[in-house]
C-alpha cells in the first residue's frame, strides 16, 4: 500500500516552516544589533565575517532543525553570564550565578559533569534496553553542549575583561580546543543520532568524549591550563580562527567514527548484538562521519597551509604537526578508497577506523607532547 | 593480436601503476615515510647529529638523507610515483567516467532492468506518458526516451552526474598540487649539488669572500632563506641552509633595517615583533618602505619578506673594570660591543673578552608567593579563575660575556646592570660558570646607600691590605675589652688571632677558615672554635670598614642594623668572590641598544598552483561525497510498468528514493 503524496519534491525554500523564518530573523537581528554596537571597532574584513557568519548560522539552522533552538539557547545563557559581569572580572568569584554556573569555567565544569552523567545514563539505557534512559542520555548530552558553547562564549568575553589587547576567540591553546573538541563531537553525534534514529550508539561515542573531559579536568586542576593567555604574535592571525575549528570538526568526526567502529565490531562479534543497532547501520554512520571528517580535515589543512604561508614563510614546512596532519589525511583517503572503490564493508574497515583514531590522537596530542616544531600550541 | 598487447609487460606495468591497490600502497608508504622526519629533528647542524648518534650511525643516516628526509631522493621518488599513479588512474578511468556522464543507458534490456538491485514490475497501465514526462521534468531528472520494437517505451533518467566530475576535480587537483610543490621544492639545487655545479659553503667567512659555486643568481626560480640585519645596516643576499653548509642567494634588491620593535604583554609574553624596512630595487632603484610583522609579510617583485626572528645587533657598552687582584687600584672605564670580542690586559696577562647578547628586559615570574598545601576550596577557586595573579618582575638589563685566557680556557659570566631587591636589601647580582652545560652560580654584592658597589670594594680592599691589620686588630681588641668579653691578660693573643683570622679570610674566605678547622682542630672542638671565629670576624668587620673609610678620607658609615647587615652580606660577597674566577669584575654601566632582525626571504612561484589545486580538491571531494549519482528507468509496457533504479552509492537513501519513485508511478498510473 502507498499513501498519496505530492508528486513533486518541493524546492527546499518552499519546505521551510515558520520556525525556520523566525530563527533566521532572530539571527539576522542579533547580527545587525551587534553590528550597530561595534561596527566602528571593526574593519572591512570583520564586518564581512560578521555578515558571513550570520548567513552561515541561518543556513546551519535550516539544514539541521535542532540547531534552531540549540544556538539561541546557548547564546542566551552566555548573554546572562556576560551581563552578570557588569564589566569587571572579579565578580566571577563573588556574584552567585557567575560563581556557580555562568562564568566560563563554571559553565565548562557543568559541561564536564553533564557529559559524565550522559555517558552513564546512555550505558544504563543500553544495558536495560530502556528507550527512556537513552532519550535522557541525549537530553543530558544536549545540556552539556549548551553549557560548553555558552562557556566558550563567556570565556571569549572574559578574555576582553582581562585586557582589551588580550581578548581573543577561545581557540588559541590546547585547553580551549579540547573543550571545542568535546563540544563538536557531541553535536555531530547528536545530529547523526537523530538522522539514523539510533540512540544506543551514544554509549560508545560518549566514551571518547568522557576521555577528553577527563583530560580537561586534569589539565585545569593539575596544570592550571585554563588560564587565559594573550596571543603571541604567531597566533595573531585570522587564519587561526577558522583553521582550528575546521580541524576539530575533522578530529571530532574521526573520533566518532572510531567509536562507531568499536560498536560495529562488537555487533559483528555477537556481543551486545540484541541491544545495539544493526551492523550495517553503524557501518553507514561510520562512513558518513569519516566523509564529513575528511572533507573538513582537507579544508583545515589547506587553511593551515595558507596561514603558514603568512606566518612561517611557506605554505608547507614539513613541521611535525603539518606532517602528521598529512599522515592522518592519507590514512583516511586510503580508507575511503577501500570502501568506495573496492567496495569493502564491515570488520576490516571498522578496525581501520579504530586504528585511525590512534593516528589522529597522536597528530592531535602526541605531536604536542613528544615532538618539537613550529606549532606554538603549548606542550603538556 | 589484441590479446598479445594485453600481455606486453608495458601494459601490465600500466595496469599495476594505475591500479587502486598500488595507489593505496603508495598512500600508506608515504604516510609511514613521513613519520621519520617528525621523530628525527630535521636540518639541525650536523655536529649535533654526530654527537647524538656517534660517528657510525651519523654517516649511515647521512647516506640515507635522514637529516632532510622530505628532500631526499627516495622520498621525492615516492611522491613522483604517487603523481604518476594518480595521473595514470585518471587516464585509465577518465574515458569510462566521461562516457558514463554522457550516457543514459536507454538501451538497457529488460533482463538487465529486472536484474537490478532495486527493480519492481507494477501491474498498471500508463497509456499517456505526458504526466510522467511532466513528473520527471519537475523533479529535475534528465532523461532519454527509447521506443522499443516490442512497442514498449523506456524512460532512462538520471541525476547527479556531477559526482563523476568530482572524481576528475579531486584527482587532477592532486597532480596540480604536487607539481606546484615541486616547483617550490629545492630539486634543482639537489641536482646542482649532484652535478657539482653547486657546492654548499661550510666555513664561517664574510659573505663577500664566498666562492661563486656557493652563490645562487637572482634568476633562481624558488628559494627560502634567512638573513639577519642589524638596525641601520643592509643586506642584498639571503642564506639557504643546504645539508651540512649553506648557500648564498643573491637578491634583486637591497633590504635595510631602519628599526626593530619588540613589545610585551603585561605578563611578559611577547606581543609584537616588527621591523621597519626599506627595500631598494638594484635595477630600477625603486624604493619600498614598509613594516613587516609576524603574519604580515611584505612582497616585493615575487619575493616575500617575513619577520622570522630577532637578536642583539651589537650594542655599544660601557663597563667599569674593578681589578680584583690589586684592589687598591681605582676602577677603569672600558668600552665594548655586545656579540663582539676584544683583547683585555689585566695584571700583565692577556685575555680575550667575548661579549654575548645584551638583554634589555629580563621579566621573571616570581611565582605566586609561598605555596601552602592547597585545600579543596583553593583548588576549586583556581579552577574557576581564568586569570591568576603572578608576581612578575623586570630584573632589568643583563649582559653575558666570556673571558678567555691564552690557553683558550674560558669562564662565562652573566651580569645584571641594576641592583636587584632581595629579601629586603639590594644587591648587584653576577653569575659565573665554567662550562656552558652548567647553570650559573650567582653571587650577590650588597650595594651601599648610593646603590653603588664602591663601599663593598673599599671594604674588600681593606681586607686585602695586611698593612692595616694592626690598626684594625687594635680597635677590635679595645671593643672587646670595653665589653669585657676578654681579660686584659688575653689582649695580645686576642689581637693576634684577629689579625690571623683577617688574613686567613682575605686569602680564602670562609672556606679557608673551615679548611683550617678541619686540618688542625679536633672533631669535638670544631663547632665551638668555628663560632668564636665567626664572632670575631663579625666584630672585626665593623672596624675594617671604619679603617677603610678613614684611609679613603671618607666619613664613617652609619651604625645601625641595616648597615650592619650590609657588612655581613659583604663578608659573604667577599668570600664568594674567591670562586669568581676572573682577574677583573666588569660592571655594566651603560649601553646603547642596537637590535637585529632575522628576516626570512622566500620566492615560491608554485604557490598559486597549489592553491588552485587545493580549491579543486575541496570542490571535487564535495561533489564526490554529497552528489549522489542515481539512475531511474521506467518502462511503459502493455499492462505493466517496470521501475528500476541504481546509484553509485548503495545505501538506505537509494531504498527511500526507490520507494518514492514506485509510489509516484503508481499514483500517476491511477491518474491522480
Ligand atoms: C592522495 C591521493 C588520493 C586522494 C586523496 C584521493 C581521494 C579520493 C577521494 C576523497 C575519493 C572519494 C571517494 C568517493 O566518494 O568515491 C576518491 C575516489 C576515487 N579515487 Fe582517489 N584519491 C587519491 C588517489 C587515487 C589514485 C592514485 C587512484 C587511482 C587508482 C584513485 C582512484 C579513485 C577512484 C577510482 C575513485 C572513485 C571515484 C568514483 O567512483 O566516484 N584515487 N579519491
Amino acid at each position: 500500500m502507498e499513501l498519496a503524496q505530492p508528486l513533486i519534491e518541493q524546492p527546499f525554500y518552499k519546505r521551510l516552516q515558520l520556525g525556520d523564518w523566525a530563527y533566521a530573523v532572530l539571527v539576522l537581528a542579533a547580527a545587525a544589533y551587534s553590528w550597530s554596537l561595534y561596527n566602528h571597532y571593526m574593519d572591512g574584513y570583520e564586518q564581512a565575517i560578521l555578515a558571513g557568519s550570520a548567513i552561515g548560522l541561518v543556513a546551519l539552522g535550516w539544514f539541521w532543525k535542532s540547531w534552531r533552538w540549540f544556538f539561541p539557547l546557548a547564546g542566551a545563557v552566555a548573554l546572562l553570564g556576560i551581563n552578570a559581569y557588569h564589566g569587571e572580572l572579579a565578580r566571577g568569584q563573588t556574584a552567585f550565578w557567575l560563581k556557580y554556573a555562568l562564568s566560563s569555567q563554571s559553565a565548562i565544569m557543568w559541561m564536564c559533569t553533564l557529559f559524565f552523567l550522559a555517558t552513564g545514563v546512555y550505558w544504563a539505557g543500553l544495558i536495560a534496553r530502556s528507550g527512556l534512559l537513552t532519550r535522557m542520555g541525549s537530553g543530558l548530552t544536549w545540556a552539556a553542549a549548551v553549557m560548553g558553547a555558552a562557556g566558550l562564549f563567556v570565556r571569549w568575553y572574559e578574555s576582553y575583561l582581562i585586557g582589551a589587547d588580550i581578548g581573543h576567540v577561545p581557540v588559541s591553546n590546547l585547553y580551549e580546543v579540547f573543550v571545542l573538541f568535546t563540544l563538536i563531537t557531541a553535536l555531530m553525534y547528536l545530529y547523526y543520532e537523530a538522522k539514523f534514529a539510533v540512540r544506543q550508539a551514544g554509549a560508545f561515542v560518549l566514551l571518547v568524549i568522557s576521555a577528553a573531559v577527563g583530560f580537561i579536568l586534569w589539565y585545569s586542576f593539575d596544570r592550571q591550563a585554563h588560564e587565559i593567555q594573550p596571543l603571541i604574535p604567531a597566533l595573531q592571525s585570522w587564519w587561526m580562527k577558522i583553521h582550528v575549528p575546521a580541524n576539530f570538526i575533522g578530529y571530532g568526526a574521526f573520533a566518532m567514527s572510531a567509536m562507531l567502529g568499536v560498536a560495529e565490531l562488537l555487533v559483528i562479534k555477537g556481543k551486545l548484538k540484541d541491544r545495539l543497532p544493526a551492523a550495517d547501520v553503524l557501518d553507514e554512520m561510520m562512513y558518513k562521519a569519516i566523509a564529513v571528517g575528511f572533507l573538513f580535515f582537507t579544508i583545515a589543512t589547506i587553511l593551515g597551509a595558507m596561514w603558514a604561508a603568512d606566518a612561517w614563510g611557506g605554505y608547507w614546512s614539513w613541521d611535525p604537526k603539518e606532517t602528521w596532519a598529512l599522515i592522518v589525511w592519507l590514512n583516511y583517503a586510503a580508507w575511503l578508497h577501500i570502501r568506495l572503490v573496492k567496495g569493502w564493508r564491515g570488520e576490516p574497515l571498522a578496525w581501520w577506523a579504530v586504528i585511525g583514531l590512534l593516528v589522529t590522537t597522536f597528530a592531535f596530542l602526541g605531536v604536542n607532547m613528544f615532538l618539537t616544531g613550529l606549532h606554538s600550541y603549548g606542550g603538556l | 593480436m589484441k590479446n598479445q598487447s594485453r600481455q606486453s609487460t608495458a601494459y601490465r606495468l600500466y595496469e599495476l601503476f594505475s591500479s587502486m591497490r598500488f595507489a593505496i600502497g603508495l598512500l600508506t608508504i608515504l604516510a609511514i615515510a613521513s613519520v621519520i622526519g617528525t621523530v628525527l629533528k630535521q636540518n639541525e647542524p650536523y655536529p649535533n647529529y654526530a654527537f647524538e648518534f656517534g660517528q657510525y650511525w651519523f654517516t649511515a643516516f647521512e647516506k640515507l638523507g635522514l637529516y632532510d628526509v622530505y628532500h631526499s631522493a627516495w622520498f621525492l621518488t615516492i611522491l613522483a610515483f604517487l603523481v604518476m599513479s594518480t595521473t595514470l588512474c585518471i587516464i585509465r578511468n577518465g574515458p569510462g567516467f566521461l562516457k558514463e556522464m554522457k550516457s543514459f543507458r536507454e538501451k538497457a534490456s529488460d533482463n538487465s532492468l529486472a536484474a537490478m538491485s532495486h527493480s519492481e514490475a507494477i501491474e498498471a497501465e500508463l497509456a499517456d506518458p505526458a504526466p510522467l514526462r511532466d513528473y520527471l521534468r519537475r523533479n529535475g531528472w534528465r532523461w532519454r526516451e527509447h521506443q522499443r520494437e516490442d512497442g514498449s517505451l523506456l524512460f532512462a533518467a538520471k541525476k547527479g552526474s556531477a559526482n563523476k566530475l568530482g572524481y576528475f576535480f579531486a584527482h587532477i587537483a592532486l597532480v596540480v598540487i604536487c607539481i606546484g610543490g615541486l616547483m617550490d621544492g629545492n630539486l634543482p639545487l639537489k641536482l646542482g649539488e649532484l652535478a657539482g655545479s653547486v657546492v654548499p659553503e661550510t666555513r664561517d667567512i664574510p659573505q663577500s669572500q664566498i666562492p661563486a659555486h656557493s652563490r645562487l643568481s637572482t634568476s633562481n626560480l624558488s628559494f627560502r632563506g634567512n638573513v639577519t640585519i642589524a638596525e641601520g645596516k643592509s643586506a642584498d643576499v639571503t642564506f639557504l641552509n643546504a645539508g651540512n653548509g649553506y648557500l648564498v642567494q643573491d637578491l634583486p634588491f637591497i633590504v635595510s633595517l631602519k628599526k626593530f620593535y619588540v613589545d610585551y604583554y603585561s605578563n611578559g609574553m611577547p606581543k609584537l615583533f616588527a621591523s621597519d624596512i626599506v627595500v631598494t630595487d638594484k635595477a630600477t632603484g625603486k624604493v619600498t618602505e614598509a613594516q613587516v610583522k609576524v603574519n604580515h609579510p611584505l612582497i616585493v617583485d615575487g619575493v616575500a619578506i617575513y619577520q622570522a626572528s630577532f637578536g642583539d645587533g651589537g650594542s655599544p657598552l660601557t663597563l667599569k673594570a674593578w681589578n680584583l687582584d690589586s684592589p687598591q687600584m681605582a676602577p677603569v672605564d672600558i668600552k665594548g660591543v655586545s656579540t663582539a670580542s676584544q683583547p683585555l690586559k689585566a695584571n700583565g696577562k692577556d685575555y680575550t673578552l667575548e661579549f654575548g647578547d645584551l638583554r634589555v628586559f629580563n621579566v621573571e615570574n616570581m611565582g605566586t608567593g609561598p605555596q601552602a598545601e592547597k585545600t579543596l576550596q583553593d583548588r576549586m577557586k583556581d579552577a574557576r579563575e581564568v586569570k591568576h595573579e603572578k608576581q612578575l618582575r623586570n630584573l632589568g638589563p643583563s649582559i653575558t660575556f666570556k673571558l678567555r685566557d691564552r690557553q683558550g680556557q674560558a669562564v662565562e659570566f652573566h651580569h645584571y646592570m641594576a641592583p636587584i631587591q632581595q629579601d629586603g636589601a639590594s644587591y648587584l647580582v653576577a653569575g659565573v660558570r665554567n662550562k656552558v652545560s652548567d647553570p650559573f652560580q650567582y653571587l650577590r654584592i650588597p650595594v651601599d646607600d648610593e646603590l653603588s658597589i664602591n663601599r663593598f670594594m673599599r671594604l674588600r680592599q681593606a681586607f686585602m691590605t695586611p698593612a692595616w691589620y694592626d690598626e684594625i686588630a687594635r680597635r677590635t681588641t679595645e671593643k672587646a675589652m670595653k665589653g669585657s668579653a676578654i681579660s686584659p691578660a688575653m689582649q695580645r693573643q686576642f689581637g693576634d688571632s684577629v689579625k690571623w683570622i683577617l688574613q686567613r679570610f682575605a686569602e680564602g674566605g670562609f672556606v679557608a677558615l673551615e679548611q683550617f678547622l678541619d686540618d688542625r682542630v679536633p672533631q669535638d672542638k670544631r663547632q665551638a672554635v668555628a663560632q668564636t671565629y665567626v664572632k670575631i670576624l663579625q666584630g672585626a668587620v665593623v672596624d675594617v670598614m671604619a679603617v677603610a673609610d678613614e684611609k679613603a678620607g671618607l666619613k664613617p658609615m652609619v651604625q645601625d642594623g641595616q648597615h650592619y647587615r650590609f657588612l655581613l652580606d659583604s663578608l659573604v660577597g667577599i668570600s664568594a668572590l674567591h670562586d669568581y674566577k676572573a682577574p677583573v669584575f666588569l660592571q655594566l654601566q651603560g649601553f646603547d641598544q642596537v637590535q637585529a632582525s632575522g628576516l626570512q626571504l622566500t620566492r615560491s612561484p608554485g604557490k598559486n598552483l597549489v592553491y588552485l589545486g587545493s580549491l579543486m580538491l575541496v570542490f571535487g571531494i564535495i561533489l564526490m561525497f554529497y552528489v549522489r549519482e542515481v539512475r531511474l528507468w521506467i518502462r511503459l509496457g502493455a499492462g505493466s510498468v517496470r521501475v528500476a533504479m541504481t546509484s553509485n552509492r548503495h545505501n538506505r537513501d537509494l531504498d527511500r528514493d526507490f520507494q518514492r519513485q514506485t509510489d509516484a508511478v503508481k499514483q500517476l498510473a491511477r491518474g491522480e
